[in-house]
């Protein structure tokens, strides 16, 4: 059925491990790619010139820098920001200096995922929480994140799907995971079957993540009784 | 009391400045309910948004209880914003809260302790009717309840002044009324100022104390609601005011009569006596009479036959009987 090939990376345990990688690298680069995409998200709603608080200097300052990253192919971002990986981590490859790529390149795709998010709670809801004397600080957290939260989990799952997605093309610069095997073992050994079963596995990465962040997304929201 | 003085309001707008409000000047007493009614676009919304700076004035003052609302600093106006509530056309509930949550909102920005607060969301829900749907959310109730919610939710800090903005436009007739009954007891047993946004006659009518009619951004007339009603000046009261009679086809003859009911007028047979002492068939082209405040007013729309003799019998019969009325072409 299956190749020799095949048999033996799964008696030496590198497809699990692979699976293993690919979904521990996604799910700290989305983590940390929230850390920093949720709040910069949130400024570049906030100040947005119809925001709760607009400075039209500051955003458009950080569309252009969010803009440019989001421009360049991530293949060329990723080669790009190995020095800086090796500056953070200390080394530029394996699947830690991997992380801190796909970070750079996933946060600006999360600030924008967040920002439009938040751009779709109602003006009304916002306007009588103003109209209660609710500062733009408390806005934020009280009204803005609450209410966008669906939306913002369901933003969470294109996300991580997308920073899946990037994580198999780190495998061709010293990243690991179902990308770097099916490269390695795969496409450079003429294993078809390889590269195959490594698109099935992802497929099915994908489909579960996916189920649960719709699942998680409509249980919270109140919206649908 | 809040007064507003010489206040304007525009907007700069990619295609020029577009003039909202232009010198409005309004007094509005404790404890009485006063309507701003205009059609869409006469900046009625805009000048709601001026109270409580939720749009700031071009220019002019928005004096609450003496206070220059327009000179506070932004924490002073924070403070004073949760002294003013306010209800919606689209009600504006948060979604992701359930009812209770919601009413203690305006609470949890206030500062007071969780547990008063639940307490106070409780009882106002209670005066609202509500109390059996605390853990609901809002999509789970009708526009009715919705905006018994927001009501609740706008009392929660014990505000002087509700600001309702076209809050009953959303509403079929029936819950309307409801709605508004429950304004107006909130405004008779609270003692709540209530001022009322509306495009809706019925609503100025029904539950408002002084009116003032808006259009094409200023104030083209105020005053009692029974004044107005019975005597608008402005050619805007007159059309929101005396709805034009649809007739198109001649019945009887083409001469028609306008005869405006004042309160003692509408209370003796005046047609009746009318047609029975002048001996002239008129046709009721339009009629529509209503009730304020114990005193009928309203108007009617005769058709007098081509007969001028008959239709100076008509005329004089009116002037004798001091009937106040107006010939429409």
């Amino acid at each position: 059925m299956f190749s020799e090939m095949f048999q033996k990376l799964w008696d030496n345990g590198i497809i699990q491990a692979g699976i293993w990688e690919t979904i521990y690298m996604t799910a700290l680069s989305t983590l940390f790619s929230y850390g920093i995409g949720l709040p910069l998200g949130l400024v570049l709603s906030v100040t947005d010139k119809d925001g709760i608080h607009p400075m039209s200097g500051l955003n458009r300052a950080l569309g252009i820098i969010v803009n440019i990253f989001r421009s360049i192919p991530f293949i060329i971002l990723m080669i790009a920001m190995l020095p800086a990986a090796k500056f953070i981590v200390g080394t530029s490859l394996g699947n830690q200096a991997m992380i801190v790529t796909l970070v750079i390149a996933a946060s600006p795709y999360v600030a924008r995922m967040v920002e439009s998010s938040i751009k779709e709670v109602d003006a009304g809801v916002i306007e009588a929480a103003q109209a209660m004397g609710t500062s733009s600080f408390k806005l934020v957290y009280k009204v803005l994140i609450p209410e966008a939260k669906p939306s913002l989990i369901i933003g969470s799952v294109i996300s991580m799907v997308t920073i899946l997605g990037y994580s198999a093309m780190a495998g061709t610069i010293g990243g690991g995971g179902l990308g770097q095997i099916a490269i390695t073992y795969g496409y450079q050994r003429y294993n078809n079957d390889i590269i195959w079963i490594c698109v099935i596995l992802t497929i099915l990465i994908v489909q579960v993540i996916q189920e649960v962040g719709t699942r998680i997304a409509h249980k919270t929201d109140k919206r649908i009784s | 009391m809040i007064e507003i003085k010489n206040l304007n309001k525009s907007f700069n707008t990619t295609s020029g400045t577009i003039v909202a409000l232009s010198d409005i000047n309004l007094t509005i007493l404790d404890g009485e309910i006063f309507g701003i009614i205009g059609l869409s676009g006469a900046g009625k919304s805009t000048l709601v948004r001026c109270i409580n700076l939720l749009e700031s004035p071009t220019s002019g003052d928005v004096i609450l209880d003496g206070r220059n609302l327009t000179e506070l600093t932004r924490k002073e106006l924070l403070e004073t914003r949760q002294s003013i509530g306010m209800i919606f056309q689209g009600f504006n509930l948060l979604t992701q809260r359930n009812i209770l949550q919601n009413v203690c909102y305006p609470l949890e920005i206030a500062g007071v302790k969780k547990q008063d607060a639940v307490r106070r969301a409780v009882e106002l829900l209670e005066l609202v009717g509500l109390s059996d749907r605390l853990k609901s959310y809002p999509s789970q109730l009708s526009g009715g309840q919705k905006q018994r919610v927001a009501i609740a939710r706008a009392l929660a800090t014990k505000p002087k002044y509700l600001l309702c903005d076209e809050a009953t436009s959303a509403l079929d007739p029936n819950t309307t009324q409801s709605i508004l009954d429950l304004l107006k007891e909130i405004n008779r047993t609270m003692g709540v100022t209530i001022i009322i946004i509306t495009h809706e006659m019925k609503v100025i009518d029904q539950i408002c104390d002084r009116v003032a009619v808006i259009d094409n951004s200023r104030i083209a007339e105020s005053g009692y609601v029974s004044d107005v009603f019975t005597n608008p000046q402005s050619q805007i009261a007159r059309e929101l005011i005396l709805p034009k009679a649809n007739s198109t086809e001649s019945v009887v003859g083409e001469r028609q009569l306008r005869i405006i009911f004042d309160g003692e007028a509408s209370s003796k047979p005046v047609i009746a006596n009318l047609v029975l002492e002048c001996q002239v068939p008129v046709n009721i082209m339009f009629a529509d009479t209503r009730d304020i405040e114990g005193k009928a007013y309203g108007q009617m729309i005769l058709q007098l036959p081509d007969d001028i003799r008959q239709q100076e019998r008509v005329l004089s019969y009116l002037k004798a009987k001091k009937i106040t009325f107006s010939q429409e072409v």
